[in-house]
């Protein structure tokens, strides 16, 4: 049983109760809701005839659905509006912030809560989306929940939950250079499989981690889910204060100076016990790609799909079916694929860093010939932060379109998403069946400089051979 | 077809009904419910709306298409059962379809804790054990089967089967107390008092923040 980590810290600091059945009631320090997963949850609520208990640490913004061309209201999507507006009329009667449209602060939920500074260092966080995850990067315990849960957390401000084992995944080095968080947890993601991490918090730690910016480190985190972890998150240090340091809702003053004795006494201890532990090596983790239908079907750039052989024989099944539906052969290379769209975004990487990162390789270079691509920011102060850098007339003159933000065609609630049997290069997080809106398309998912190299070749490409 | 009974309610001891296989790792819940049926309000249609992709692409023969299928209550799935996305419509589409109990090798954490509170069990057993279990519902569909929470196994004319369920869930089940609303409720002062000792929320000011 793991002691000393910050999950045990955290985990302590916000346990209310022990309740029949063996589960604990940890309190929620911070609840993020948004209209795809709360309107059901308002409802249930109002059925009990209960109140939100803690509405000013409760915060909404809309992201699922929102087009990113045309915003103005009413949607021309008649289903996307009632989304909305259910969502206007809830914060409203409940007292709760909104972040809607055009306040400056609207996005994608897990970009702009830390942004916004609402996120920080040994809070609990949850909210209905499974990339919660994202907030560990702070050095929270962050978890997706379902619509009842979310129910629970309205009326109680607390959660019915069971502790995690703890694992720390040590990265030793530093990444190379044209290769990116995402390739970390992809690669991650690829050694252990998509299942792993059922039952465990991850903890990235070591040199590697500690080098990462904190954009970096919410792409990381926001993708443990993915390998089952429902929470992954990085110890907080001094990194993570100077991102905190002036935002909206960080503390000031006197207050900041206690709050920062406070987040560092919340480091897992150097004796913590982890209930286990797991090396990887920067310095060899290429630039990767995922070619199936789960994200632990990656491969390094420079790699070709595996052959039924190369695998565990219980992952040869999963394998069939990819090949099947990416329509891949068993050893073909991955770089060299062609792509019909390429999308930059997401709560995974839709930060500015990652638009830099993009635009360093869209620079001076055009689009290929028949292919779609398109950049959605993740959040209103990303996109504005990006075009006060020019950064949206690079991706204009390369010949992308320039979104409005939002979730858009990581999960093709909006109107962006693949057609039949299109092939896309995404910066998401998800390659499911379907994901990506069209039931027979299909998701590679990359870095986002990779998606940019992808866009300006027309197929999979390696970005460090682009001399970016 | 959308059934139209009961949903869960209070104790949950036995499913009794017929059991309907499917086989595959790595079922995520995108595929449970694809994401376009997420654009709604209300749960209420999304029994019909089950596996809407993959069962489109087998025109009918999918396990949830097939006749013998239709009323089925016990679903018996392989490993990581409902991974990737949090949405609870994936289970809300298995319940208003019909399903009321799972039986698989794992099931995604944030998946298994929202069939917990539908009142749906999710019991486990090895993935040798899953697939006899599923040769053997697959031999006669119309066979009705037992799934006994008191016992934690699943059984009919066809053979009797061990399952783990996890004893908190299952205590939880058993006495009614899956609805985790009311419990959180009646512990209010507790919450209260974390509430007040929490640097965060109290300008770091708390003596926690001082040691």
């Amino acid at each position: 049983m793991s002691s000393g980590t910050l999950y045990d810290k955290v985990w302590d600091l916000h346990r209310v109760a022990e309740l029949s059945g063996g589960s604990t009631q940890l309190l929620i320090g911070l609840h993020l809701i948004h209209e795809v997963t709360s309107p059901q949850a308002f409802v249930a609520l109002e059925d009990k005839g209960l109140k939100v208990r803690c509405p000013e640490r409760t915060v909404a913004t809309v992201d699922h659905i929102v087009p990113t061309t045309n915003q103005a209201r009413p949607f021309a999507d008649p289903l996307a509006e009632e989304m909305l507006s259910t969502l206007e009329r809830n914060c409203s009667k409940h007292q709760i912030v909104l972040n809607g449209i055009g306040s400056g602060r609207q996005g994608i939920v897990h970009v702009i809560a830390p942004e916004l500074g609402l996120t920080q260092p040994g809070m609990t966080v949850a909210c209905g989306d499974s990339h919660t995850s994202t907030h560990g990067a702070f050095g929270a315990i962050a978890f997706g929940i379902g619509t009842s849960q979310v129910r629970d957390v309205l009326a109680s401000q607390s959660l019915a939950m069971n502790k995690l084992k703890v694992r720390r995944l040590w990265v030793d080095n530093q990444l190379s250079p044209g290769v990116f968080a995402k390739d970390l947890i992809l690669h991650v993601i690829r050694s252990l499989g998509v299942k792993a991490g059922v039952g465990h918090a991850y903890e990235f730690a070591g040199p590697a981690i500690d080098a990462l910016s904190m954009e970096e480190r919410m792409t990381l985190c926001n993708m443990a889910i993915e390998g089952g972890a429902r929470c992954g998150y990085v110890n907080p240090d001094q990194t993570t204060f100077d991102y905190l340091e002036g935002r909206p809702y960080a503390p000031s003053g006197e207050a900041w100076h206690r709050a920062m004795r406070w987040w560092r006494s919340l480091a897992s201890n150097a004796d913590a016990v982890f209930d286990d532990e797991l090396r990887f090596d920067a310095a060899t983790i290429a630039p990767t790609v995922t070619w199936g239908i789960t994200p632990g079907q990656g491969i390094g750039v420079d790699e070709q799909v595996p052959t039924p052989e190369q695998l565990d024989p219980a992952d040869r099944p999963i394998a069939e079916e990819a090949y099947r539906y990416m329509d891949l052969t068993p050893g073909q290379a991955i770089a060299g694929v062609p792509v019909d769209v390429c999308f930059i975004g997401s709560c995974t990487n839709g930060r500015l860093s990652d638009l830099k990162a993009a635009a360093a390789v869209a620079r001076g270079r055009q689009v290929a010939a028949g292919i779609k691509a398109f950049v959605v920011p993740g959040s209103e102060q990303v996109a504005r932060a990006a075009e006060a850098e020019g950064l949206d007339q690079v991706f204009r003159d390369a010949g992308f379109e320039w979104r409005e933000p939002g979730c858009s065609m990581c999960l093709a609630m909006n109107p962006d998403r693949l057609e039949g049997r299109q092939i896309s290069a995404s910066s998401s997080n998800r390659n499911f069946k379907g994901r990506q809106g069209s039931a027979s398309g299909r998701t590679l998912l990359m870095s986002p400089a990779m998606v940019a190299a992808a866009a300006v070749t027309g197929h999979v490409s390696d970005v460090r051979l682009l001399g970016v | 077809m959308t059934q139209t009974y009961d949903f869960p309610h209070g104790l949950i001891t036995k499913i009794e009904g017929r059991a309907l296989v499917l086989r595959g790792d790595d079922i995520d819940t995108d595929r449970i419910i694809p994401a376009r049926f997420l654009k709604c309000v209300s749960f209420e249609a999304l029994g019909a709306q089950v596996f809407a992709d993959d069962r489109k692409e087998l025109e009918g023969g999918h396990p949830f298409d097939l006749p013998a299928h239709q009323g089925a209550t016990i679903l018996v799935v392989n490993d990581n059962f409902g991974c990737g996305s949090s949405r609870e419509h994936a289970p809300q589409a298995l319940m208003r379809w019909g399903i009321r109990a799972l039986i698989g090798v794992s099931f995604a954490e944030i998946f298994y804790g929202n069939c917990l509170a539908l009142g749906i069990p999710c019991a486990k057993a090895s993935q040798d054990q899953v697939r006899a279990l599923q040769d053997a519902m697959a031999q006669d569909p119309s066979a009705t089967w037992t799934f006994d929470l008191e016992t934690s196994s699943c059984s009919s004319d066809l053979g009797h089967w061990s399952m783990e369920v996890d004893p908190g869930p299952r205590d939880m089940l058993l006495s009614g107390r899956w609805d985790a609303t009311g419990q959180l409720l009646s512990r209010d002062a507790e919450l209260q008092s974390t509430l007040d000792r929490l640097p965060y929320l109290n300008g770091f000011c708390t003596n926690t923040a001082d040691t």
